[in-house]
């Protein structure tokens, strides 16, 4: 590749001087004025009931209250991919904490005080919070209309079941596939719900004003796919696109939390009812952890053939998702697994199904890795059980099915240019894998564990992303563009992509975060997929920036275009040495010519991008003769645990990942997203533990009682690798890599656990206490009983350890029991 | 019900009206125009909120601001009035936030840890910020700021 300037390296991220300085501005920090009204919304206490009758009169009496809304007022759906919502149940609540009214009040104290004012009443209805209950043949049903609701084309509810999509993924022929086998291994592992905890709660501002236009100012990863969803649920009472403005300013983080539509349609559904006066929703903590998305828990039975050599020949892969009581953007989590659940192997005959199930839990929906957290920690577990039980060491099996460029993917599409070799190979020799490290304390035993991953951005064919460039007086420009800034980076990578073109440095380039009415369509910033997308899109944009100055120069002084550069913000020619024009000679004034007059005018680029190449249609029965994904992201991690066996508690003392960028365009932004990433991930398996109550209330949700990791809790040392084979179709080579940091993080745990102390654990979380209480020949469920992640209650065998070592001693009944095929699912 | 209160809030002499239960962090960002305090958790679980009263770390959360009449209030804004300072200017320089909302306690904390121990050791780092929580960095890139700041001083002595 030609060498780069911009691209490649460390610059200062472009936010940096704004967040160190307090001056970032977020959601809640705008001021709106003396007419600023404020809400607060009346929740469901019942996980699935029938609402008889809301009394909002006492509500409506409380002095400084404007307004109460319920389902009546907006009797309309909603949803991204299928629209079973509504902004208000009016029939019926299906979670505890769902909204069913909502007071507005000139201040929020008087607001909530009038809240619990408001008189519901309710039918309790039987919930359904356990997927072994919603799957059954006489199961009450979450949503009996199911069968009418709008969704798009490549989900395939079931009606008359809980059963909201089922991925059918087929390649081969699976039969032959386990004739071939010499061993067939199978297995079934858990993974509980978790909560993004994005330090920022959400929050929207709305407006509806005396004209007719409706503003948002809404912490959101989304402001055009919002955008798009108010206008659906909005078009009867004749709002479109053009009457809608969405501005977000920067995000405190989202993770996927604060993507689609989640608590955003209440406020714009409040700003309607009190026109001209902006209205305020703001998220408290409690609500940030029930009424947003969470990560949706998982079941997963993995059956893989494999020849003695350790050559994989089929995977069967089955996996049940709680997906919660509204699955308008979770069932594309469901989705996306469907078709990539083999993991970065080439595996030649597979059977996968993903099966999207409704509870009566709150809504399921993305968090940072969109699935492929949940199914690695089951597939990457299971790889090194497999490679133990066949005598092979586990990273030369995983180097020995490691997928290829070429490779046929599990729909029938071919694999991208991928460093998964490199990968493996790297972050096996930073681990020092297999050498076994032995710890001073005689109580403690360290263990070593690896894991591989991939992950593909989860989009419709049809996600676009689209860039301006505008030059100032000075030379200096503006980017404007609709992807979001969520800490990732994104803002300081689109600059220094315009930067390698244009040849302006990354500081001089003023790029903010999006604004509807002004900026240019992005889909939505998910998916891992805005530096190559929206990269592509701002890198067109300045080739055509620079197209603009090649003409202008070549109209004021006869030069052709191909004999022009750019070079340290300037144009130059190549067979006229001494001339050069500085951008800010002209780039907004023009070209004088000899006669006085100017050529030229203020140079603006545009530039679109959209991966036609894809396509979500395909055989349902089989996921054959589409192309759903762009490209897959690969990499490799591992760990160096230490455990202490008395009390179960674990140290990271080294951890390192490597994963495949393409091209990194900021290194050290590359290497925070390993880290933070890292540290997430480590966070589902060390300390994150989700407990319900047996009526499906979330018991923890709060930072007291659901931990995430404090600068106490991180790893003793964390080494991240950058591998950079390119991507054919990225900007400069460059593909995504946010979310892929956190996907191996639970595996390479379970297998460092299992390789320290002998316990190999099937169920995430894996706290300290777990390990104790597994140390101590004590059953999980025999002291957590149904308190552990109640969606899962009844399967004891997914929370039993299966001892290891000549020491142990056999584990007592209802445990131990990891091949035991369930029933049920 | 309502009292007149003054304070120092990042050098100027304010006066405010309050209710008996208005909380400090509230009446910083609604009466007082004062945005870097940030509401997290509103039960002093996370930390956003932090500010230096009379010099010290506080959750503003968790106070009520008819306790602090008279005394001394610094934020962000306070401490950037002026240029950056080391703490600031190293935490620019390593790119150390990402989403930034966890930031200007962040930067209290770490300016009340130099206050007190111009050269700490990284153990006495993450225990100054251990307060203070963070979801995207997973902190790495705010040690090596601050123990960067260490360095610079240990360099000037």
């Amino acid at each position: 590749m030609t060498p780069t300037k911009y691209v490649g390296e460390s610059t200062r991220r472009v936010d940096g001087l704004e967040k160190v300085t307090g001056a970032a501005s977020f959601v809640d920090d705008l001021e709106f004025g003396p007419n600023l009204l404020h809400a607060e919304i009346v929740e469901s206490p019942y996980a699935h009931a029938v609402i008889k009758s809301i009394d909002t009169s006492a509500a409506e009496r409380v002095p400084g209250v404007v307004r109460v809304v319920t389902g009546k007022d907006f009797p309309y759906r909603f949803g991204l991919y299928m629209q079973d919502r509504f902004i208000f149940p009016s029939d019926r609540v299906r979670f505890v904490g769902e909204q069913v009214a909502a007071v507005i009040a000139r201040d929020a104290k008087t607001a909530k005080r009038a809240a619990q004012l408001v008189k519901v009443v309710y039918e309790e209805l039987k919930p359904v919070l356990d997927l072994g209950e919603a799957l059954k043949a006489d199961a009450v049903l979450v949503h009996p209309d199911l069968g009418s609701y709008t969704r798009c084309p490549w989900f395939f509810p079931q009606a008359e079941t809980n059963i909201a999509h089922w991925r059918k993924t087929r390649k081969g022929d699976i039969e032959k596939g386990f004739l071939e086998a010499d061993e067939i291994f199978e297995d079934t592992y858990t993974v509980p719900r978790y909560a993004h905890c994005a330090i920022e709660p959400h929050a929207i501002v709305g407006l509806y004003d005396r004209s007719g236009r409706l503003t948002l100012w809404s912490a959101s990863q989304s402001p055009y796919t919002q955008r798009h969803v108010f206008a659906q649920a909005l078009a009867p009472l004749g709002i479109s696109h053009k009457d809608i403005r969405v501005v977000t300013p920067y995000i405190g983080g989202g993770f996927g939390g604060k993507a689609g539509v989640s608590m955003e349609i209440i406020g714009v559904a409040l700003a309607a009812v009190v026109r001209g006066n902006p209205v305020k929703l703001r998220w408290s903590r409690a609500q940030e952890f029930y009424n947003t998305y969470q990560r949706q828990g998982v079941i997963a039975r993995i059956k893989m053939g494999i020849k003695k050599d350790g050559t994989i020949t089929a995977i069967e892969h089955t996996l049940h998702w709680d997906a919660g009581a509204y699955v308008e953007y979770g069932a594309n989590v469901v989705n996306a697994v469907g078709l990539s659940a083999t993991g970065p192997y080439r595996i030649p005959n597979v059977k996968i199904d993903s099966v999207c199930v409704y509870t009566n839990l709150p809504p399921g929906g993305p968090y940072r890795g969109f699935g492929y957290s949940e199914f690695h920690f089951g597939l990457e577990s299971h790889m090194t059980t497999v490679a133990q039980k066949i005598g092979m060491d586990p990273v030369e099996f995983r180097r020995r099915n490691a997928i290829l460029e070429g490779d046929t993917l599990a729909y029938g599409a071919k694999m991208n240019p991928s460093g998964l070799h490199e990968a493996i190979d790297r972050v096996a020799k930073e681990i020092r894998w297999g050498e076994k490290e032995i710890s001073k304390d005689p109580n403690k035993s360290i263990g070593k564990g690896f894991a591989c991953f991939w992950k593909a951005p989860a989009m419709p064919p049809n996600a676009a992303s689209a860039a301006f460039i505008k030059f100032n007086e000075d030379g200096s420009l503006n980017i404007s563009v609709s992807g979001m800034e969520i800490g990732q980076g994104y803002l300081t990578v689109m600059a220094q992509i315009a930067a390698e073109v244009l040849t302006v440095p990354p500081l001089k380039i003023r790029i903010e975060p999006p604004d509807t009415d002004r900026n240019a369509y992005e889909w939505q910033t998910v998916g891992s997929h805005v530096t190559w997308g929206c990269g592509n899109a701002v890198k067109a944009a300045a080739l055509d920036a620079r197209e603009k100055m090649f003409e202008v120069v070549h109209r004021a002084h006869g030069f052709p275009h191909d004999t022009l550069y750019l070079e340290n913000e300037k144009v130059k020619c190549r067979t006229h040495p001494d001339f050069e024009l500085p951008f800010k000679d002209f780039v907004i004034s023009g070209i004088q010519t000899a006669q006085g007059n100017f050529i030229g005018g203020p140079i603006l680029g545009s530039g679109v991008f959209m991966p036609e190449f894809t396509s979500a249609l395909s055989d349902p029965e089989t996921s054959q003769g589409g192309h759903p994904n762009v490209h897959y992201t690969v990499g490799a991690a591992a760990v160096t645990l230490e455990v202490d066996k008395e009390t179960g508690k674990m140290r990271v003392l080294k951890a390192t990942l490597a994963v495949d960028a393409g091209k990194a365009v900021n290194p050290d932004l590359v290497n925070s997203q390993i880290v933070g990433g890292m540290v997430q991930g480590l966070a589902t398996v060390l300390y994150e533990d989700m407990r319900y109550d047996l009526k499906g209330k979330l018991l923890n949700a709060n930072f007291t009682d659901y931990k995430i990791p404090t600068s106490m809790d991180i790893p003793d040392k964390i080494v991240p690798i950058i591998v950079e084979v390119p991507q054919p179709d990225g900007p400069f080579g460059a593909r995504g890599i946010g979310e892929h940091t956190m996907i191996p993080a639970a595996a390479m745990v379970a297998n460092a656990v299992e390789d320290a102390v002998g316990l190999r654990i099937k169920a995430l979380p894996i706290t300290a206490e777990k390990v104790a209480l597994a140390l101590s020949h004590i059953s999980y469920e025999d002291v957590k009983g149904s308190y552990m992640g109640f969606c899962f209650a009844g399967k004891a065998d997914a929370y039993a350890f299966r001892t290891g070592g000549p020491k142990r001693k056999p584990p007592k009944g209802g445990r131990g029991k990891g091949n035991s095929r369930r029933t049920g699912l | 019900m309502n009292k007149r209160i003054t304070l120092m809030l990042n050098g100027e002499k304010r006066n405010v009206d309050v209710e008996p239960n208005d909380i400090l962090l509230d009446v910083l960002r609604e009466k007082l125009g004062v945005k870097s305090p940030k509401i997290g958790c509103e039960r002093g679980d996370c930390g956003a909120c932090t500010v230096l009263l009379d010099g010290k770390t506080v959750r503003s959360c968790l106070i009520l601001t008819i306790e602090v009449d008279g005394q001394e209030i610094m934020t962000v804004e306070g401490l950037s009035a002026g240029s950056l300072t080391p703490v600031q200017e190293s935490l620019l320089e390593h790119n150390s936030f990402q989403c930034g909302f966890c930031a200007p306690g962040i930067v209290l904390a770490a300016t009340e840890l130099f206050e007190n121990h111009p050269r700490p050791t990284e153990e006495e780092i993450k225990e100054a910020i251990s307060g203070n929580l963070c979801r995207c960095t997973g902190y790495q890139s705010i040690i090596e700021a601050l123990l960067d700041v260490t360095q610079k001083a240990r360099t000037k002595v």
